[in-house]
């Protein structure tokens, strides 16, 4: 049988495990996310400057709350825009 | 008694000497409404994110003070009041912010910080894993 040898393999092996999403909050022990500090805010939105969902930030809910907080400050603030492209 | 925080964004068409004279002005005012200044932050001249009232830069400026509840009120009407004032923002701080933000008066926080306290938690951590 070496035909099954050779279509053994028709979806691609998977390389490696997936990586479990973790909040970076709760894993380094911040308790405060500052919103005088847009660089660090950068993380937690995309290009548009549309604050990231918790699916792909892996935030957990108490900190997605605390992040979306910071960067609403830091937009009132205009340390982060309201609306723009290419941010990043 | 709170800890507050106040971010100021002063036109940037006012002089240094101006700057100076409005900043003296509100600590005399928070000082003789009860208050007591904890801290001052001057970010100088910054580009904005986006325009206020026509200006694309503002002069930062970020005071920390302790008060009574009633102090912010009276402080915001100072600051509608006065022109050279493009926005401000104030916040009340919570035990963490406040410990946060005299880690960051000490230089603790950062990516050039030695002693943070993710080092901290490292090192706890650590010590943990040891004894066990």
């Amino acid at each position: 049988m070496a035909v099954g040898k050779n279509i053994r393999y028709l979806a691609a092996p998977k390389l490696g495990m997936m990586r479990k999403k973790y909040c970076r909050f709760k894993k380094s022990g911040i308790k405060y996310i500052d919103y005088k500090n847009p660089e660090f805010l950068l993380k937690f939105v995309n290009e548009q400057g549309k604050i990231l969902p918790r699916r792909l930030s892996g935030n957990s809910l108490k900190y997605q709350r605390k992040v979306a907080q910071a960067v609403k400050r830091s937009r009132q603030l205009a340390l982060l825009p309201y609306v723009t492209d290419l941010l990043k | 008694m709170n800890q507050y925080e106040t971010v100021i964004i002063f036109t940037p068409v006012l002089s240094d000497d101006d700057m100076k004279r409005t900043e003296e002005a509100y600590k005399d005012f928070l000082r003789s409404n009860g208050g007591e200044i904890v801290a001052e932050e001057h970010w100088g001249l910054k580009q904005l994110a986006y325009n206020i009232k026509k200006k694309s830069t503002g002069i930062y400026y970020v005071l920390e003070y302790k008060g009574p509840s009633d102090i912010t009120g009276k402080l915001d009407i100072q600051f509608n009041r006065d022109e050279n004032v493009l926005r401000f923002a104030t916040i009340r701080l919570d035990k963490y912010s406040i410990d946060y933000n005299e880690r960051k008066r000490r230089g603790e926080i950062g990516r050039n910080a030695k002693t943070g306290a993710h080092a901290a938690n490292k090192l706890n951590k650590e010590k943990e894993k040891a004894e066990a």
